[in-house]
């Protein structure tokens, strides 16, 4: 099981709930810069800790949001390319449907691939419906968009004897003919994100690994959807190494303790949904029946929609942004406790989905300080991650 | 009032949903991005005038949408293709909101078939020169109370919930709002060159605004008048964005008047 970190880099100093919205309309007078530059360098601190601990690192990025500073994921990986020696790197990733180059995307990929001497891995996600707004892109026809930039940046990487012309629906370009090119071959390895079982199918198609972030029990869903369509394909059994599963982590010599980090760390979901709700629904960013049926429920006072939900293990949901720390623990959305606790919990996890091979941990969220964020890592690095090495992965599946 | 039945017509390649009624001098109504609602009273009256013409626009109502539409050109085109396929002559056209913006597109394109013009809190053109300045009130960034406050002179009094609505209306709603993204999300309700064109329009322009408007303000709807050689402009008080529901009479009485319809009940 290949262990990743991640953090969103918060601006915890803005989460103020008298914000109506952290994300898009909150203005940048309440970043204090100075602060800001300190943060980015303590998060960094960490990640350079995680290559010392043997943790692979991956970002994510956001845009005009006191939720996350990494605007760019890229960014933060050109220097990490640099400042760190064995740690793979992955952008999970680049909200590809609304960028509006795709090549200078290709681009920046090889290059960080070839700084990093071949140690970068590519991730395209959908990004949320709020960040329609920063990007300005149509929400309308943006699964189409997503699609087109995808194919293109793929053709970019691997093409070798080019320039080639691409006249399509969304992009048009007279001369593609990438430098450098990157230095994985074909390419580096593609990730997609997933938190609904739809596009599972798609991803497979691609080969490209598929990620899930905090969907607890619902993974399983996705991931068989995956593997259900890898046989399809006739290519066999999907390895767990193309699955993957973000979940909350928080470790500590005492429970308690591990908890009171946790409930830090998940400040992340608590401010997530911190926005205007219209900028959770975008017109044609789900299909006008998604968007009838949302506005139907919309007045039912306690109408919580599934994806806001996670499942426990009695099978009842429970609003994610609500849920205490032990409700998270029991949802497998958080990992939470001593050194053995995490384990259990985490093999727990694996072997109800059936084998996922890299687990991304948000070990650093919130206002979680700098000192927690170090005893936490250091303390998983050491006494839960040499015994997840032998968890069961690929067996898993086919025995399920 | 009852409300007025649409039927289905086929143009070219897709369908169009469109209300035809009443006989006599052949009035299009184009409607806005809120989509048409068969119930509106200013349907009955203007149908007592002429021949009305109301479609949804491709991709509102239940029209369908075709694939390769995405922009208002695509719109102008294919009403040019629906007035020759009926072989309207003399046509009023008249158009609310994005319908104005519809109505101006085709306008500039050819008024062969059209007699009078009507904009009714049109969008489309860009008046303001600093970039920082919306000229429209952003309906994708607002929330509904704040918008329901700026589109209506008397927002209490059009409020609908949504649990008044049926699935079919909700769906409808929801149509409406992904093609209004689909024509006008960005540049945002316009097009930058317009005003450009609009010397082409050589036929009596009446530009007609709710006084209460704060989507598009009197102030743009005088920005027609400026490009349209010889446009009148009129205001209709104790309305917004939406005269034509708020002041139906007053909105057909001002149409009757100026392109010179006599009502065909009382005739």
């Amino acid at each position: 099981m290949k262990i990743w970190q991640f953090t969103e880099q918060a601006y915890f100093p803005a989460w103020d709930p008298a914000h109506e919205s952290l994300r898009n309309s909150l203005p940048n007078k309440f970043l204090d810069p100075q602060v800001a530059a300190s943060l980015y360098s303590r998060y960094t601190d960490e990640w350079q800790l995680c290559d010392e601990l043997g943790i692979n690192i991956m970002v994510n990025e956001h845009h005009q949001t006191a939720t996350c500073m990494t605007a760019s994921a890229h960014v933060p990986l050109a220097i990490l390319s640099r400042i760190t020696k064995k740690a793979r790197l992955l952008s999970l990733g680049h909200q590809i449907g609304n960028r509006l180059d795709p090549v200078r995307v290709a681009e920046e990929i090889a290059m960080i691939d070839c700084y990093s001497q071949g140690r970068y891995e590519m991730g395209f996600v959908r990004g949320g419906p709020f960040e329609i707004w920063p990007s300005n892109a149509q929400p309308v026809g943006q699964t189409r968009r997503f699609g087109e930039a995808y194919r293109l940046i793929m053709k970019a990487l691997t093409t070798h004897d080019g320039p080639f012309n691409w006249e399509g629906e969304f992009f048009h370009y007279r001369m593609v003919n990438i430098w450098p090119r990157p230095l994985q071959q074909p390419h580096p390895p593609a990730w997609f994100v997933s938190i609904g079982p739809g596009p599972g199918a798609w991803i497979a198609e691609q080969r490209g690994k598929l990620g899930t972030f905090l969907t607890g029990r619902d993974s399983k869903i996705l991931f068989d959807v995956y593997r259900k369509r890898w046989r399809e394909m006739g290519w066999g059994q999907a390895p767990a190494d193309q699955l993957g599963y973000l979940a909350i982590v928080a470790v500590a010599d005492q429970e308690e303790e591990a908890k009171r980090r946790a409930h830090q760390i998940a400040g992340y979901i608590r401010t997530g949904a911190q926005l205007s709700m219209h900028f959770f629904s975008p017109p044609g960013y789900v299909p006008a029946q998604a968007n009838a049926q949302a506005m139907r429920m919309s007045t039912r006072k306690d109408y919580v929609p599934a994806y806001a939900t996670v499942v426990m293990s009695d099978g009842s949901r429970v609003h994610q942004g609500r849920a205490t720390i032990d409700q998270l623990i029991d949802a497998h959305v958080a990992f939470v406790g001593t050194p053995d606790q995490v384990y259990e919990q985490i093999k727990a996890y694996n072997e109800y989905v059936g084998g996922c091979g890299n687990l991304l941990i948000m070990a650093q969220g919130g206002d979680l300080n700098h000192a927690d964020t170090v005893d936490s890592l250091t303390l998983f690095s050491r006494e839960v991650m040499p015994r997840l090495q032998a968890l069961p992965l690929d067996t898993m599946a086919a025995a399920a | 009032m009852e409300a007025m039945a649409p039927g289905v017509i086929r143009l070219r390649e897709h369908t169009l949903e469109l209300i035809d009624a009443g006989r006599g001098r052949p009035m299009v109504f184009l409607h806005g991005g809120d989509g048409i609602d068969p119930r509106w009273p200013v349907l009955q009256h203007l149908a007592s005038l002429g021949r009305l013409i109301a479609p949804s626009h491709p991709g509102f109502g239940h029209s369908a949408l075709p694939a390769h539409f995405r922009s208002v050109d695509d719109l102008a085109y294919a009403y040019l293709d629906l007035f020759e396929q009926m072989n309207l002559e003399d046509v009023v056209l008249i158009g609310t909101s994005l319908g104005g913006w519809i109505a101006a597109e085709i306008a500039v394109r050819s008024t062969a078939r059209i007699g009078h013009l009507v904009l009714a809190d049109a969008v489309g053109i860009r008046c303001a020169t600093d970039e920082t300045v919306a000229d429209i009130a952003d309906v994708f960034s607002l929330s509904p109370a704040d918008i329901e406050a700026r589109a209506y002179a008397d927002p209490a009094r059009w409020r609908r919930s949504y649990d008044d609505c049926s699935d079919d209306e909700l769906l409808v709603m929801a149509r409406n709002r992904e093609a209004l993204s689909l024509y006008g999300w960005s540049p945002y309700l316009h097009n930058p060159i317009l005003r450009h064109w609009l010397h082409r329009i050589d036929r009596p322009t009446l530009v007609l605004w709710g006084a209460a408007d704060r989507i598009t303000t009197p102030d743009y709807g005088r920005a027609w008048v400026e490009g349209i050689a010889g446009a009148q402009f009129t205001l209709i008080d104790n309305a917004a964005h939406h005269p034509h529901v708020e002041q139906a009479d007053r909105f057909v009485r001002e149409i009757a008047g100026f392109a010179g319809l006599a009502d065909n009940r009382t005739a």
